[in-house]
């Protein structure tokens, strides 16, 4: 066995579907913020094997650096959303975070 | 088998159960550990694209940053962190995680047999004077951007979670004490004239 792009395709489509799946499903927060890291990660996953078989230049690496670091901002805004939202409502389950339902 | 498809073998097996523990765990603590066997897993992947220098990164942000601040977060909030069960429906839950479930399968189904051929890598490609050299000419001005996107992260996430200062608590209980204290003496002045 030969290890070609679509092995690798397929995996971060598998690893994405798993985040989404999370994201959807689960109500505690953090978890649901994890779930979106899962998705970033199988997204730079796609990007550095595309990157590997078309290796004229970094482009697909220097994408994977930036969605890194904007996902390292990502968690730090909304962890600190996570403690104002415990703050007001004693929880971390999303059903409880209605404040802005009319 | 060569190495390199043992060891993505290996990776994407702990990439699947990791990104599965994540998902399933009860306890954001389990999640979070299981989230950081999955990274580790995704760096060992990027070994075997040639991308040394992301693996590294990838271990150095993921791992060594954003996994801690979970953890941390997760430390802070205590045992409220755990949910007890879902308040949504049982079938909107079930309905979203099988049409997802079905929409991944396809498209990982169909996309399996793409199988370009393997170009031979240039000399330098994905290590650290290739990608850096990159970085500080095709890249240079979102990596400028990237770093004020970091710096207003960091003060965003500051004001977010930041509580109130003692100050701000005595200016606050010494303006509710006087809101007091009116209504008092409105309360006092108000029945004098009917008597």
């Amino acid at each position: 066995m030969i290890l070609g792009l679509g092995e690798y395709l397929s995996l971060a489509t598998i690893l994405f579907g798993i985040g989404a799946i999370g994201f959807l499903v689960r109500r505690n927060v953090l978890i649901q913020l994890m779930s979106i890291e899962l998705m970033l990660n199988a997204v730079n996953v796609v990007l550095v094997a595309v990157n590997r078989f078309h290796p004229d230049n970094h482009a697909g690496q220097l994408f994977a650096f930036f969605v890194i670091a904007v996902a390292a901002a990502e968690v730090a805004t909304g962890l600190a959303i996570v403690i104002a939202l415990f703050r007001l409502k004693k929880s971390v389950d999303t059903d409880q975070a209605a404040s802005l339902k009319h | 088998m060569s190495s390199s498809t043992l060891l993505f073998c290996v990776c994407a097996f702990f990439a699947l159960a990791g990104a599965v523990g994540t998902v399933s765990a009860r306890r954001p603590l389990r999640a979070a550990m299981a989230l950081l066997a999955h990274i580790v897993a995704l760096a060992g992947l990027y070994l075997t694209l040639h991308a040394q220098l992301l693996a590294a990164i990838q271990l150095l942000v993921y791992a060594g940053a954003i996994v801690v601040l979970f953890v941390f977060v997760i430390m802070l909030i205590g045992p409220a962190s755990e949910t007890s069960g879902s308040g949504r429906a049982g079938m909107v839950r079930m309905t979203s995680l099988v049409l997802m479930g079905m929409v991944t399968v396809t498209i990982a189904f169909a996309i399996v047999d793409t199988d370009p051929a393997a170009p031979r890598l240039p000399a330098g490609y994905g290590d650290v004077e290739g990608v850096g050299g990159a970085l500080y000419t095709q890249g240079l001005v979102p990596f400028e951007i990237i770093s004020i996107t970091l710096l207003v992260a960091i003060i965003g996430a500051v004001a977010v979670a930041r509580g109130k200062t003692a100050v701000e608590k005595q200016i606050e209980a010494k303006e509710k004490a006087r809101a007091e204290v009116e209504a008092r003496l409105g309360e006092g002045a108000a029945p004098a004239p009917a008597e």
